[in-house]
């Protein structure tokens, strides 16, 4: 249970770093995207943002930041197995599951569904 | 007629004349809902572990299944509605990448399905992808050359 409220405290806060973003900025909202996704790879390249994952699991790795810091995982460890060809394969094998369903049923369902009328 | 104003009273006059954003209530809806999502997301990560997956597939999994919801509700349309508002606690998780990508390929079917859904499915998980991959080979060559 515990897991769950440090989850939804970790996650909640990135969104509302998010939130401030579009409403105190002009940054929109696909630069938000962009700039949190970087943000969590440096993080993760200092190291910093495992801690985050520790101490919220989810909260930490299902917000934009968190696929960063998988893809930096993923680069990090694959140097240390691979050499130099591990920067350029880890990070998009960590977060291949991730990528390829978000390509397959991103088409699958652009294609399936016609966008609602706008109130 | 004569200009009552100059520049810098007239921009005052219209900075006064546009909404506010309502930044209280619209960060305690996306605390909420990105609460939620994260949630959502750690009760998929405890069924794969509990089904003795490792850390990786794990992982994969659960991103698999939240895109697969981001990219089902978009398409059935509760997603915008959602989106409205829960602003950032909507776009934020990767349920919302999912979300950037269906939307716009959706809106643009009829220009085809090479140029229409097949491009515009990346108007924003393109640049997320770039700069999310370039950064991460940056940092791993940094590892590389010092760590």
């Amino acid at each position: 249970m515990m897991d769950y409220i440090k989850a939804f405290i970790v996650g909640g806060i990135i969104c509302v770093i998010g939130q401030l973003l579009m409403d105190h900025t002009k940054l929109t909202p696909a630069r938000i995207l962009v700039l949190f996704v970087t943000a969590g790879v440096i993080l993760q390249g200092l190291g910093l943002y495992q801690k985050l994952v520790d101490i919220g699991g989810a909260g930490a790795t299902v917000p934009l930041p968190g696929f960063g810091y998988a893809l930096a995982k993923g680069a990090i460890k694959e140097v240390k197995e691979a050499g130099l060809i591990g920067a350029f394969t880890g990070g998009i094998k960590a977060t291949s599951g991730g990528i390829a369903g978000a390509v397959f049923f991103g088409y699958i369902a652009s294609v399936v569904f016609s966008p609602k009328t706008k109130k | 007629m004569k200009n009552v104003m100059n520049s810098k009273e007239y921009e005052k006059f219209i900075q006064s004349k546009m909404p506010k954003p309502k930044t209280l209530k619209n960060c305690i809806m996306a605390f909420i809902v990105g609460g939620l999502f994260s949630d959502l997301g750690q009760l998929i990560t405890d069924v794969f572990k509990k089904n003795e997956f490792n850390a990786d597939q794990t992982a994969a999994g659960t991103a698999i299944i939240l895109v697969f919801l981001g990219a089902l509700l978009t398409g059935v349309g509760i997603y915008d509605r959602l989106g409205k508002f829960a602003g950032a606690g909507s776009i934020v998780p990767i349920t919302g990448f999912a979300n950037s990508i269906v939307s716009p390929a959706m809106e643009f079917k009829r220009e085809g399905f090479v140029f229409g859904v097949g491009a515009r499915m990346f108007t924003v998980a393109g640049p997320v992808l770039i700069y999310g991959i370039s950064t991460s080979i940056i940092i791993g060559i940094i590892h590389y050359l010092f760590f």
